[in-house]
């Protein structure tokens, strides 16, 4: 590829992108009403969305193979115990990972 | 203090596990695409602009393929099809946040996405200033990452190998604090459960367009069916 060949491609990647963030807030601007099924779906989508990046970060483990998940698995249940029971966002989230590292690297290494 | 500097210490400290994430996930990027012959000048650039992870390790390979702009454009929008639904979640809460709001859309990646759409901002707190911040933060830790793996990353010599399960981790607790503040459970459910059996369909590269055509197919056909009951 030419330099320029290369910016018009980074440039498309970029244009794609914004697309995707840009759209809704272009269809439904702030001035009308949003519609009542789109007003639905912004209080249904955020939870379902929450679950769905959960299993989008997860989605390279394999199950059926290697450890079949059992450190995400232990590490993931430290973090949402630790979230449930003391709802310290930040403990959670800093156990479960140098949880998640400490297995990674020494347990299952 | 000003609202600026208050805004800031409220959205710094739930920032940190992206920090160490992107800081970490960001080199490794620097390093993949200076490893494949490319400038520093180019993951550093690409990084602030097109600023969605996954989306960046794909552009490496289109660079390297032929020239397609085309497809470089609809390859974007299929890995990025998440964001629509970023982006209807959020029509209410960027509202009235002035010209602020077109760096929130520019700068809606996942993470910052997760934090903005489910924090509980104190009281007192600037709510734009706060999301601004959380995005305009995360951003700075990717370009961060980014710069320092392409520069000098082939020279460090760390083993941070998990470390990156910082943003499974986040994802998780804030579903479970999510999961705790509602009462009713069935849009958590469903977003769990739906992609994952999309996941062991189509396969990881495969799972994400289905998974969102199908949540939002049921969730259509729920508001027309509760709109008909009453």
């Amino acid at each position: 590829m030419t330099f320029s060949q290369e910016l018009i491609t980074i440039a498309a990647v970029v244009a794609g992108t914004m697309v995707t963030r840009f759209l809704p807030f272009v269809l439904f601007p702030a001035s009308k009403k949003t519609p009542p099924l789109i007003a639905f779906l912004g209080q249904v989508l955020p939870p379902a969305v929450m679950g769905m990046l959960v299993i989008y970060s997860l989605k390279d483990v394999s199950l059926f193979a290697g450890q079949h998940g059992l450190p995400e698995f232990l590490a993931g249940s430290l973090t949402v115990l630790l979230q449930l029971f003391t709802r310290n966002m930040l403990l959670a989230v800093a156990s479960g990972t140098v949880g998640y590292m400490l297995l990674v690297q020494y347990v299952f290494a | 203090m000003n609202k600026y500097g208050s805004a800031l210490r409220a959205a710094f400290p739930i920032t940190l596990p992206i920090c160490a994430a992107f800081l970490f996930l960001g080199i490794s990027y620097g390093l993949y695409m200076t490893g494949r012959g490319f400038a520093p000048l180019y993951p550093i650039c690409t990084s602030a602009l097109v600023f969605a992870g996954s989306m960046e390790f794909v552009l490496v390979s289109l660079l390297l393929g032929p020239f397609d702009p085309l497809n470089a454009f609809f390859m974007a929008l299929t890995v990025n099809s998440r964001h629509l639904f970023y982006g209807l979640s959020m029509l209410e809460k960027y509202k009235d946040t002035g010209l602020k709001k077109l760096y929130l859309i520019f700068g809606m990646c996942d993470e910052s996405f997760a934090i903005n759409c489910s924090v509980k901002i104190p009281a007192g707190i600037d709510k734009g200033w706060f999301m601004t911040f959380v995005t305009f933060l995360n951003q700075c830790y990717w370009v961060t990452g980014v710069t320092t793996g392409a520069l000098v990353g082939s020279r460090l010599d760390f083993d941070a190998k998990g470390l990156d399960f910082a943003l499974t981790a986040l994802f998780l607790a804030i579903f479970a604090a999510q999961w705790q503040g509602e009462e009713n459970h069935g849009p958590s459910l469903l977003g769990l459960a739906l992609p994952f059996f999309c996941l062991l369909l189509w396969g990881p590269k495969a799972f994400l367009p289905p998974s969102l055509a199908l949540l939002l197919a049921l969730f259509v056909c729920a508001f027309y069916y509760r709109r008909q009951r009453s």
